[in-house]
């Protein structure tokens, strides 16, 4: 039996201790982790737990994050409860195993504390490793404060486990922005944080002696296709599963979470869609603009970045004007990746409000309410003009002279 | 000799590897790719001999891959010590002992990789490898003489 962890109803937690402290609620069975800035707290912290008794569970230390899922893989096949953490190279690193579990079906929870990637070297957020673990396979959620990392945090074991799911859960938070910044975090009591997730079922487990199973097998062009498109399937039919998660959460917090959260979109001309903790920026933003200036301005963020909320995005901003979508990693040759799903959504609808792209904040970069609100005025531009004034793609907060990509057709 | 009623009595080899014909689409396939090795309850598996095993559609041991084999391996019950030294090589699980007596050969899981002779001790070889369609008559009426000690 574990010790017991004496909480205050409300603490100071930054992102890290926050999804450390939902680890120990949860009562992973095995984490199997490597450090790496700036998630290294997250296991740093589950590795104490354990030490000192707050949590029966089983710490892996291995070389590398490649081993650090790999390990991961083998305990959730066993059957136990799992959870690691990482960011930017470590999860490069583990590219190759994410692909495993997700293919495999095993509900393993990974914090990604987002991080850019090299070179050259940053230790600072970006979005760059989400987008990097976008095909994977995997569910990714997205907080966008300490609060939230540790709320969803909970609902990531819940989701995962869940039999008509089965799939690994990444919980995303900003680097630093969100795991290095004390906030107020109100947990639940070990009790009720427990009780909402239950126990593990497992599914499969190798460690079934009555029904021994093979893990792994290889199959070519007679078979492959088939187990994507269940693998496939099974992600977009998750999307139910989320939702009652939420609501469950919400029945027992008053927090409500939902897979796009919208903001000040009943009325908005104009809006910024935005992941991670520029959704606080933009919201700040969007409401003091309304103040200041009588721009209808409003944001949408995405909760659940996979699988993708095509036809709730659609739904949000299916009446808006005039949309920047904001992408924080840099595109490499094309139009920011989460423009490009959120356009094909927008593309569907009747209205085809205007679209516009900017790249901004890599590597850290500070992304300002100031210049959330020039990017609502400039959107406000366009939807007065009714085309892009400007080019498509955009840079925010970039020195040197103007960098821009293709201009609209329409007009 | 081969004992060809173990082989009639189990589901050894009974599909082709190669064979795709009916198969089931992707709403009717394992979670995960999760192949299951045995039928039913396996408990006690670890108790019961190969031929009594309910073994599943997705274990190797109902699939043969004796096609993929250029030359055999061939077993001469004459000259055999049973020493079991070929049943602790063979990669392939393909040598066929019960109470340390050598049975004979899988040929549906044997794949002709020879190492089953080269690990032989006795004089002449107790496996020799033969060309994939010679008969087995022809195969031990081939078979060499005892080596002398050269002095």
């Amino acid at each position: 039996m574990a010790e017991k962890y004496d909480l205050n109803e409300r603490e100071v937690w930054d992102g890290n201790f926050a999804a450390s402290q939902a680890l120990r609620q949860a009562e992973v069975d095995v984490v199997a982790a490597y450090p790496i800035t700036p998630s290294t707290p997250i296991v740093e912290n589950y590795g104490s737990y354990v030490a000192n008794g707050y949590v029966d569970g089983e710490f892996v230390m291995v070389e590398s994050e490649h081993a650090a899922m790999s390990g991961c893989v083998g305990a959730s096949a066993a059957g136990g409860r799992v959870a690691t953490a990482t960011s930017s190279q470590g999860f490069a690193l583990m590219a190759e195993v994410l692909y495993q579990a997700s293919g495999m079906r095993l509900p393993i929870v990974l914090n990604v504390v987002n991080r850019a990637l090299a070179s050259p070297l940053n230790v600072s957020g970006d979005h760059s490793d989400m987008y990097l673990g976008r095909d994977s396979g995997w569910i990714q959620m997205d907080a966008f404060n300490a609060q939230e990392a540790y709320d969803l945090t909970l609902c990531a074991f819940k989701i995962a486990e869940n039999h008509s799911v089965r799939l690994p859960v990444m919980m995303h938070q900003d680097g630093f922005t969100t795991s290095h910044t004390a906030q107020n975090v109100y947990p639940l009591a070990d009790e009720v944080a427990s009780e909402f997730i239950g126990k593990i079922v497992p599914v499969d487990d190798m460690l079934d002696f009555t029904r021994p199973v093979t893990y792994g097998a290889q199959t070519e062009s007679d078979w492959h296709f088939e187990h994507k498109a269940k693998q496939h399937k099974a992600l977009m039919d998750s999307r139910p599963v989320i939702d009652e998660v939420y609501a469950e959460f919400e029945k027992i917090t008053g927090r409500k979470y939902k897979r796009v959260e919208s903001y000040l979109m009943e009325d908005a001309d104009v809006a910024i869609v935005a992941l991670g903790t520029t959704v606080e920026t933009a919201r700040v933003a969007a409401q003091q603009l309304r103040e200041e200036e009588g721009i209808k301005a409003g944001v949408v963020a995405i909760r659940c970045f996979r699988p993708f909320p095509f036809d709730q995005v659609r739904e949000a901003l299916e009446n808006v004007k005039c949309i920047s979508i904001l992408d924080r990693s840099s595109p490499a040759g094309a139009m920011g990746a989460f423009f490009n799903e959120v356009s094909a959504a927008l593309y569907t609808t009747s209205s085809r409000p205007l679209v516009t792209n900017f790249i901004y904040g890599l590597g850290g970069r500070d992304f300002s309410i100031d210049e959330a609100k020039r990017i609502f005025k400039e959107q406000q531009a366009h939807a007065d003009a009714g085309y892009i004034t400007t080019d498509i793609q955009q840079f925010s907060g970039l020195r040197g002279p103007n960098l821009g990509f293709f201009q609209t057709k329409r007009g | 000799m081969q004992d060809l009623n173990l082989l009639a009595q189990d589901n050894r080899g009974q599909s082709q590897l190669e064979n795709s014909s009916g198969l089931v689409g992707w709403d009717d396939i394992t979670q995960g790719t999760i192949l299951t090795s045995f039928e039913g309850d396996a408990t006690e598996i670890v108790n019961q001999k190969s031929e009594e095993r309910m073994y599943s559609n997705f274990n190797s041991y109902t699939a043969t891959v004796a096609s993929w084999r250029i030359e055999k391996p061939v077993f001469n019950r004459d000259i055999c010590i049973d020493c079991q030294n070929c049943w602790v090589w063979c990669p392939d699980t393909s040598i066929m002992s019960r109470d340390k007596q050598m049975l004979g050969i899988d040929y549906d899981h044997c794949k002709g990789c020879g190492v089953c002779m080269e690990v032989c001790p006795t004089n002449p070889k107790s496996l020799l490898m033969f060309g994939e369609n010679t008969p087995l008559e022809d195969a031990l009426s081939a078979w060499p003489e005892k080596k002398k000690k050269e002095k």
